[in-house]
């Protein structure tokens, strides 16, 4: 067993990992970034298995566009909690 | 109706109270529901053994919730190892699936002039499929932005700016001195990389939907650093919609005019030139650009309407 294939071997742990741990995160922010972990290693799988354009749209969409989005949409839903401009005026409303 | 449409899109709401009035209400919290669920309760019959066989009922309900997803689970894994034992080791000739693929090998090069036979596959054999996947794309950005136009928090004119300005100051993107030089000195080269696999998508790896996300990724960082005014001057709603509609429109012409010769047997009068050139490979390099910027407008308007509820406006 060459060097490669261990190498192999822990990047196909480290999938199962990632995968089995996004869904036992509670917090969300964390499984975000767990899953774009998981887009990242799976682009490096994509080089070692000899298909690179594959590799290149993985590490764009799943590593970079969709966590964006997610961090977004994370956001949106944390300021209506927090910083929205409709607590401001309820927070004033209480007091 | 046209006119009308248009009004909308820009964010008039005007006949459209009944559906603006239901986003105008509170947002319900955690409490309301807690308190819609007690009424609930209340309203129910208070014999209590009906209320012993709806808590029976319940528990019941969440251990075979709980049974069938760990059984279904368990199935799903075991069918798809079922499904990879029998399957050829990889990277060997498998002879019961391999004309398909051995047909593109061998006379792909011949037969579309891409030397990426990948691209040749994508945009030739299959081209089809690549045509539905764009209209999945835009048909996809246009109902986000249908839905965030409900929305009125994102048209209200007192508003307009809080989503670029006063949630920047927030959360600090657009003052972030890092973020603004690392920007502007990253984004041209990300452009560059993007382009250059999306116009040698025939030659070497890549092709239309990589190089379409890596422009998009680049439109991204640009107005993260920059900010939405310099990203607006590039991109307007107007502009986004207009790119789109070409690259889509000119993609179905010209498949069009491929798959009416093709099926007729007729003889098909575009050159494929000489492969291994950078114009060569027939239709490949115009459908490559095309595909790349409808998937980079489509990244692109996600973000800016997830961000702040619109397109660029002029």
């Amino acid at each position: 067993m060459s060097l490669l294939d261990l190498f192999k071997i822990l990047l196909l742990i480290l999938l199962i990992v990632c995968a089995v741990s996004v869904n036992l995160t509670h917090r969300l922010l964390p499984a975000v970034i767990i899953f774009m972990s998981y887009s990242t290693i799976m682009s490096i799988v994509w080089i070692l298995m000899e298909s690179p354009d594959l590799a290149i749209t993985e590490a764009a969409v799943g590593a970079g566009v969709t966590s964006i989005l997610f961090f977004l949409t994370l956001r949106k839903v944390n300021e209506n909690e927090e910083i929205g401009p409709d607590s401001d005026s309820k927070k004033e409303d209480r007091t | 109706m046209k006119s009308r449409l248009r009004a909308w899109f820009d964010g008039d709401l005007s006949g459209m109270e009944e559906f603006v009035q239901v986003t105008e209400t509170p947002d319900a919290t955690h409490e309301d529901f807690k308190q819609t669920e007690l009424a609930f309760e209340e309203s129910l019959p208070q014999n209590p053994r009906s209320r012993m066989i709806e808590r029976l009922g319940r528990k019941s309900y969440h251990i075979l919730y709980r049974v069938v997803a760990v059984t279904s689970c368990i199935v799903f894994i075991g069918v798809m190892l079922y499904v990879i034992g029998h399957l050829s080791r990889f990277g060997t000739d498998n002879p019961r699936a391999d004309e398909v693929s051995r047909r593109y090998i061998e006379s792909g090069l011949e037969e579309t002039g891409a030397t990426n036979i990948v691209a040749g596959m994508i945009l030739d054999y299959r081209a089809f499929d690549t045509l539905g996947e764009s209209h999945v794309l835009f048909t996809a950005l246009v109902c986000v932005a249908m839905l965030l136009q409900l929305d009125r928090k994102n048209t209200r004119r007192d508003l307009e700016d809080y989503y670029t300005t006063t949630l920047d100051v927030y959360f600090r993107t657009s003052q972030d001195r890092i973020l603004q030089t690392i920007g502007f000195f990253v984004v041209p080269f990300i452009m560059m990389f993007g382009i250059y696999v999306l116009v040698n998508g025939h030659l070497s790896p890549g092709g239309g939907f990589s190089g379409g996300a890596i422009l998009g990724a680049g439109m991204i960082i640009l107005s993260c650093s920059l900010g939405f005014k310099t990203a607006d001057r590039l991109l307007t709603a107007r502009r986004l919609n207009l790119v789109t509609f070409i690259a889509l429109a000119f993609y179905s012409i010209s498949k069009c005019y491929v798959f009416y010769t093709g099926a007729n047997g007729l003889e098909n009068h575009i050159p494929k030139g000489i492969p291994g050139a950078i114009l060569s490979g027939g239709l490949i390099l115009p459908l490559n650009v095309a595909v790349g910027l409808v998937v980079a407008c489509t990244m692109y308007g996600f973000f800016s309407l997830f961000r702040r509820g619109k397109l660029g406006s002029d």
